[in-house]
């Protein structure tokens, strides 16, 4: 095994490792955070599937962003849409026979890489361009933004550029899955794409990119409109009435 | 009260988001409460020498306490959605009153302290030390929002500053920074029974003297009563309502409705506030404590209801609080709250606001008016925050945008709309909420506003508007102080139970 396939081998475990536990933790962090008080913005659903309605509005529609600013809601969906055909895409590489469907996007996975790239440099400019927006951006969200260019337009120059032998990297993955790793083409477009995917996952759980399932356990948008109908009361509030 | 002379910022065609103007309300901060005033909350009277590691335990206790707190500090990514939805930024430009940059005024030191980036990297991902200034920083500009949940209603995440908010302003009464308006006001009720400090016999004195009022003006005898055992119904109204112009104009109106309909009513001394200053400070201790006097007053009056008055963050306290802090509600199966719901009449909703009560009245045919007794208005309904974005009511969601838009229609013949994004779940701030309608806040309370006069004055200029009516003891007060400033006058300034209280039809039916 050759020094790079031994070094991304360990990479990837380490960096899946890190993102399933660090994220795992803090998922069980918030679920066990109590709420003490109802406090949905409203007007909010009344019943669970009304609940479940809007947080799956928020998640493929972006509806409250919608509502704010269309601009850095195009700008955001480019992206964030762009980026899921392209995870979709890339599906192809961990499963083996392909799965119909993503057989089905791959043409698409590549407009979609072309999407995130427009979508993150035009995010990218608002931070730069807009004054109230530059000021409130700390150096990270910056290099965020950086990060994620990076790997797009790696993964961009691996089709457009220079070829990448795909279905080695496919073995590779393959055989990472089953503890069997096998060697990694040598290639520099490569190298780069994977070391910065795994940086992302590394940050993902001590980063904003917590935003993600942050969504989910939002009280504004999880909770039901509902206090006069049933009694909502936190173990540690229950506990100043037995005083 | 002689102070500086304030001019307010000039109205705009077409509003735009202001440029930066940095530290442009850097001077404007609350009065700190006296040892007097914190010692009766359990606060330390001043500044506590270890404040540093006192100031970042209580925000670790808050972090356990507060789902909201913890996920709202993690999630937010800097997109800027909420940048321009405050009143206060808009109206003053200070940047540190973008929802976004009040949060990270927090959020800075949560990273130093409670996150591994934070730790590693302070400076790449912004996190700070909590020094002297940055704790003055956070009494300045904690104190410079009104807790109105606009920002929450674009952010992606749900991100609701009020929350932030209200940790921030518990962590400064734990160390001794507490705000004197709103700590001071809440001893009253403690105290007293009501913010304004009204005792029992002056609350008796003033509510026969209305009733010798409206006798005189109507020739009926509308009660207005106090602490009556076995009404039915006991009505929890701010105590602006009792003298406060152009709040006792509601008032008489509750009154009225309930004369009209053959309710029996009364009012509590023990409970004379429906407002609970306990949310603006966030701090759960004082909040429950506050609006157990309600409980223990419906409890002793033996009331099968509870109705509340025009008061948005009452309204909000009583709708989606009270259940969970005193029981007042439904569906409880744990003994403290049955012991007070068996004792409800669940019919009704409990709590029900008045405008859910009058609607319900006037849907059954149960008041009749004279509409046209409104006609020398041409009337505009300013949705308070409160109500808009943290209430409901009636059995649908925007039940609370619907219902007092359709009692408005149904005394009155000229109502206008203000233009979209300015009302409903996006209404503006009146510039005085969440604790900062004191005088030495009139500045920011000035440029607060400005959103709400420009919506105001389209519809002033296109359609004669020379009412706006409110449903909420703050709003009634921030404008009738501020809209002067603006070339309004103050008696343009009302509540829909005072259009209720001109069109209803007493005695015939």
């Amino acid at each position: 095994m050759s020094a790079a396939t031994l070094f991304f081998a360990v990479l990837f475990y380490l960096a899946t490792a890190v993102l399933l536990i660090g994220l795992g933790r803090k998922i069980a962090d918030y679920a066990r955070t109590p709420a003490p008080l109802l406090i949905p913005t409203t007007p909010a659903p009344t019943t669970t599937g009304g609940v479940v309605l809007r947080l799956l509005r928020e998640l493929t529609l972006f509806e409250s962003l919608f509502k704010s600013n269309l601009w850095l809601w195009v700008l955001g969906m480019l992206f964030h849409v762009g980026l899921a055909l392209v995870l979709a895409r890339h599906l192809r590489y961990f499963s083996e026979p392909v799965w119909a469907w993503v057989a089905v996007i791959q043409p698409f996975g590549i407009y979609a890489g072309l999407a995130m790239l427009a979508g993150l440099a035009g995010l990218w400019a608002r931070r730069l361009l807009i004054e109230r927006i530059r000021y409130i951006s700390t150096p990270s969200d910056h290099l965020m933004l950086l990060l994620l260019m990076g790997i797009t337009a790696s993964g961009l120059m691996m089709k457009f550029v220079s070829h990448t032998d795909i279905v080695a990297v496919k073995v590779f993955f393959l055989g990472l899955l089953r503890f069997n790793p096998q060697p990694l083409p040598v290639d520099a477009p490569l190298y780069v794409h994977l070391t910065l995917v795994a940086v992302l996952m590394l940050v993902f759980p001590i980063s904003k990119l917590l935003h993600a399932p942050g969504l989910f356990f939002s009280p504004t948008r999880n909770q039901r409109d509902n206090p006069r109908e049933a009694r909502h009361l936190a173990p540690w509030a229950a506990k100043l009435e037995v005083k | 009260m002689a102070g500086p002379e304030f001019t307010a910022p000039v109205l705009r065609e077409y509003p735009v988001i202001p440029i930066l103007q940095r530290g442009a309300m850097a001077a404007a901060t609350p009065y700190l409460a006296n040892e007097k005033i914190q010692e009766a909350l359990g606060f330390p009277g001043k500044l506590v020498d270890d404040w540093h590691d006192k100031a970042i335990a209580k925000m670790g206790d808050l972090l356990g306490k507060y789902r909201s707190l913890k996920v709202f500090l993690d999630t937010c990514v800097h997109c800027g959605a909420c940048s321009d939805k405050c009143h206060y930024f808009l109206g003053s430009g200070d940047p540190k009153n973008m929802p976004v940059a009040r949060q990270d005024l927090l959020r800075s030191v949560y990273r130093r302290h409670f996150t591994l980036a934070g730790k590693m990297f302070p400076q790449l991902v912004g996190a700070r030390e909590l020094t002297r200034e940055v704790l003055d920083e956070w009494y300045t500009y904690y104190n410079q929002c009104s807790e109105c949940r606009r920002c929450s209603v674009f952010c992606p995440y749900g991100i609701d500053t009020a929350e932030v908010t209200m940790a921030a302003r518990e962590i400064l009464d734990s160390v001794g920074l507490g705000q004197k308006y709103s700590n001071e006001i809440i001893g009253k009720v403690h105290k007293i029974g009501n913010n304004l400090g009204l005792p029992g016999p002056a609350l008796e004195n003033t509510l026969e003297g209305l009733e010798e009022d409206i006798k005189e003006d109507t020739g009926i005898d509308v009660r207005y009563p106090l602490d009556v055992h076995g009404a039915e119904v006991l009505l929890v109204t701010p105590s602006a309502d009792f003298f406060a112009e152009p709040h006792i104009e509601s008032l008489i109106g509750y009154g009225k409705v309930f004369h009209a309909a053959g309710i029996s009513w009364t009012l509590s001394s023990k409970a004379s506030e429906a407002g609970n200053f306990g949310m603006f400070i966030g701090n759960y201790e004082q909040l429950r404590k506050v609006a157990l006097r309600v409980r223990e007053a419906a409890q002793e009056l033996g009331v099968k209801r509870i109705v509340v008055g025009e008061c948005g963050h009452a309204w909000r306290i009583a709708y989606s609080f009270w259940n969970t802090l005193t029981g007042i509600g439904a569906g409880a199966n744990d003994p403290f709250a049955i012991q007070l719901q068996s004792q409800l009449d669940h019919r009704h909703k409990q709590p029900m606001h008045i405008c859910e009560l009058t609607w319900d009245l006037i849907q059954r045919g149960a008041l009749s008016f004279d509409k046209e007794a409104n006609d020398h208005r041409i009337i505009t309904f300013h949705d308070s925050c409160n109500v808009a974005r943290a209430t409901r009511m009636g059995n649908t969601p925007g039940g609370q945008f619907e219902i007092p838009r359709h009692i408005i229609k149904a005394v009155a013949n000229h109502y206008v709309e203000m233009a979209p994004g300015t009302t409903h779940e996006q209404t503006f701030c009146c510039g005085g909420g969440g604790g900062i309608l004191t005088d030495e806040m009139l500045d920011l309370r000035i440029k607060g506003t400005l959103p709400r006069m420009e919506a105001l004055k389209q519809v002033v200029d296109s359609d004669g508007v020379n009412f706006m009516v409110t449903i909420c003891a703050i709003c009634k007060a921030q404008f009738t102080k501020v809209v002067p400033y603006y070339g309004f006058k103050m008696s343009m300034i009302g509540g829909v139970h005072q259009l209720v209280s001109t069109a209803i039809k007493l005695g015939d039916k």
